[in-house]
């Protein structure tokens, strides 16, 4: 594939300040939350509001300064990197640190707005559930290991932020573990994870070793400057760094856990899919994208191919669902496809652009989905409908949140949707672009299902749903905005600004950037989604689905391949979880209790045949006897001695005397 | 001045002082050897005093500060006889073996 790129900042001409003081006290952001956590596990519970008044003071905190940030960074432009050095392996420092430069502070931005909503809508979803306290606990951590891995200036430092992301969803994924579903859906989750993460790991020590440095500012400086070492294990290292992206970011076929996460409650899906999590695996990718665009463009064409694939296949299921967390869990999953695609493709901008709107509007639509999930107290949309009229607030952003995610204008994902199509036209990446349109009109169709299923025709479900608290509507209203308006920071030819933000980075970024909008592939998109709206709310609407709950278009072999998910869930269990299950943990199981096992007891008996000699030839007969006859001799010789103690005075008199008598003897003859 | 006989007769008087303190069994009696042994001493001080013609006279000081000293003991052995007597309903010294092992 051959990159046509239009060299918009050309090294040298990248504008920007080092940020000065705001950006030097930047790693206040990463800090907090742990302090936070702590405080909140030691005396949380203790507290009126039971810890949550803390996790929420602190995100608090953390979004204003990353408001001031993106301040700074619009007006003046900070690009820099602190580290703080703490100690070596080998030829390799350690380095921690943190970065404030565009891409950075996007993320803080979406971190701190998405999670502070979050946490506000959390104290009223989450009041009176089990493992309050902890759950907020968990909770500050989640948002704090995500800016651990988003403030990273090293390669150490992301994978560190990495892990602790994956715990973190490990606990919330699994907040209810008293339900095996839960517990196992949290397992699922992390050992998905660790998989990808191996990846990660690996491809972090080839990079490492082959440039002697941890550092990705001088990683990247290595790719864009043609040294030979980097070079010869570019593309490698570009795979394995993917696989890593692969897992968080939910690529196929490693996408399996997140449709699973959704055991977890439904603040933390929101968090989860919007800021903390899914996109870490985007991110990396957008970190590390001038290494990828320098010198492992092949890996970038494997990147694409399966953010391509997973932005069709998980739409597709998307459409079979009838879990609301889930249909919003697939797309995710495909919208994920789509940044990853887009970083594929070469469109830097468009990806983060994507990852930017796509925050706000899932974000709204899991919220609302809690909301809806609050109130009828069922994740089936079977047992929804008609919601319309006893949840208007809920109803009319959930509105906002869909017609974002299908792309209409002016609303935030029409935008950044339609530079990931204009990109891919531009790419000529054909095939590619019509999958992507094709995915468009799918995820139009499947929220317009949704919508038409919770909101529209009658209530099937039971008892008496009402509009959730204010704590709650509040954060979904503040999303709405975004959801709508978002997108307008970044239209060709009228304000770029979005562009500038993320491309303010110490490693220039060179791609291609629409200068105005690109009609053909603008339309097509366009079509697509009002084409899906327009099927969605036919099939669903007009014939009548939303009052009886069942599908019309049911075509038996497509739906059912859908509805088991492409059987990749049975193929791993198949293949590779029950042979290793039933082979391989069997005979490692074998090979535990008839060796290491009989290793281990050989040696306890060893020792404890060892101590027997030892307590019996040298304690007992040894130390102990000398020891015992030492005090009964003393004991013996006391026993004799004290007969003389006859208490008789004149017995003592006469001794006295007859030692007078002596002593004046022995002085008058002897001396 | 003759010295021989005055200390032949404080000798004589510690001699018997010792015999009855090892030999008499009435607490009192013990108590009464010891003044025996106290006035041979005294009879010592005065009789060098004497000899000597000590001109600040310490032999007949340390006689006085003896006799006060007896005096005091006397009457606190007296007090302890007594209660030892009211307790046991007995002056055996041999009785007293309070502080045997």
């Amino acid at each position: 594939m051959v990159k046509t790129n239009i060299n918009l900042f050309a090294e040298g001409e990248v504008v920007y300040t080092d940020g000065g003081a705001l950006a030097e006290f930047a790693w206040l952001l990463v800090v907090l939350p742990f302090i936070a956590a702590l405080v909140i596990t030691f005396v949380g519970k203790n507290l009126p509001l039971k810890g949550a008044e803390i996790a929420l003071g602190t995100i608090g905190i953390i979004f204003s300064y990353s408001l001031a940030l993106m301040y700074l960074h619009i007006t003046k432009g900070v690009a820099n990197e602190f580290f703080i050095n703490v100690g070596s392996i080998g030829q390799f420092d350690i380095e921690f640190g943190w970065v404030v430069d565009g891409l950075s502070i996007m993320m803080y931005f979406v971190v701190g707005l998405v999670a502070l909503l979050v946490f506000i809508y959390a104290t009223n979803y989450m009041e009176g559930e089990i493992r309050y306290t902890f759950f907020f606990t968990s909770l500050t951590l989640f948002a704090g290991s995500m800016l651990v891995l988003v403030s990273s200036p090293t390669l150490i430092q992301i994978l560190i932020g990495w892990e602790l992301v994956g715990v973190c969803s490990y606990l919330l994924i699994g907040h209810y573990w008293e339900v095996k579903d839960n517990s196992s859906a949290a397992m699922k989750a992390f050992i998905t994870n660790k998989i990808a993460d191996v990846g990660l790991m690996i491809g972090i020590i080839i990079l490492a070793l082959n440039t002697g440095t941890l550092r990705i500012s001088e990683v990247l400086y290595q790719a864009t400057h043609d040294y030979p070492a980097i070079k010869n294990i570019a593309f490698a290292a570009g795979v394995l760094l993917f696989i890593g992206a692969m897992g968080k970011s939910a690529q196929f076929p490693l996408h399996v856990w997140l449709p699973d996460a959704m055991a977890g409650p439904t603040p933390v899906s929101a968090l989860m899919h919007a800021a903390t999590m899914v996109t870490a695996g985007v991110y990396l990718l957008a970190r590390m994208f001038p290494f990828y665009q320098g010198i492992a463009n092949d890996a970038l064409d494997i990147v694409m191919l399966f953010g391509v694939i997973t932005l069709l296949t998980a739409g597709l299921i998307a459409i079979v669902q009838d879990d609301l967390k889930k249909v919003l869990a697939y797309s995710t999953v495909s919208q994920l496809g789509y940044m990853v695609a887009a970083i594929g493709s070469g469109a830097y901008t468009a990806a983060l652009f994507h990852l930017w709107t796509h925050a706000f509007f899932k974000a709204l639509l899991f919220l609302g989905a809690g909301s809806v999930i609050h109130a009828v107290h069922s994740n089936s949309m079977l047992e929804m409908g008609g919601l319309r009229k006893v949840m208007p607030k809920t109803f009319s952003t959930f509105i906002i949140g869909t017609i974002a995610l299908a792309g209409l204008p002016p609303f935030a994902g029409f935008f950044s949707k339609d530079e990931i199509l204009a990109s891919f036209n531009h790419e000529g990446e054909t095939t590619f672009f019509y999958i992507a349109v094709l995915g468009a009109f799918i995820t139009a169709f499947y929220m317009t299902r949704a919508v038409c299923l919770t909101f529209l025709g009658e209530y099937r479900g039971h008892g008496h749903p009402h509009e959730s608290d204010s704590m709650m509507t509040t954060p979904l209203v503040v999303l709405a905005v975004f959801a709508a308006a978002s997108g307008w920071v970044n239209i060709p030819g009228v304000y770029t600004g979005f562009t500038k933000w993320v491309t303010t980075r110490k490693t220039p970024i060179i791609e291609y950037h629409p200068e105005s909008f690109d009609l053909f592939a603008l339309g097509l998109g366009l079509t697509a989604g009002l084409l899906g709206i327009s099927l969605g709310y036919y099939l669903y609407q007009l014939q009548g689905s939303a009052e009886t709950g069942d599908d019309k278009i049911k075509i038996e072999p497509i739906w059912k391949v859908l509805e088991n998910k492409y059987y990749i869930d049975d193929f791993y269990f198949k293949f590779i979880i029950d042979p290793i299950k039933i082979n391989i943990a069997k005979a490692v199981d074998a090979f535990n209790t008839n060796v290491i096992d009989r290793f281990v007891n050989g040696f306890g008996q060893l020792a404890s045949f060892m101590g027997a000699v030892v307590y019996n030839s040298i304690d007992q007969n040894g130390i102990d006897k000398v020891l015992n006859m030492s005090s009964s001799g003393t004991d013996s010789f006391g026993g004799k001695v004290k007969l003389l103690q006859t208490g008789r005075t004149q017995q003592y008199l006469m001794l006295f005397l007859g030692g007078v008598v002596t002593i004046s003897l022995l002085i008058l003859f002897i001396i | 001045m003759i010295v021989q006989p005055v200390l032949v007769v404080a000798a004589a008087l510690f001699s018997l002082g010792i015999y009855g303190i090892l030999v008499r069994r009435n607490a009192v009696m013990v108590l009464l050897s010891i003044e025996l042994i106290l006035n041979s001493v005294n009879i010592n001080f005065i009789m060098f005093d004497t000899m000597l013609a000590d001109s600040l006279m310490q032999g007949q000081i340390f006689t006085i500060f003896i006799i006060t000293i007896a005096a005091a003991e006397v009457g606190i052995g007296l007090a302890i006889v007594l209660m030892l007597f009211r307790n046991r309903q007995t002056a055996n010294i041999n009785e007293f073996d309070l502080m045997k092992w």
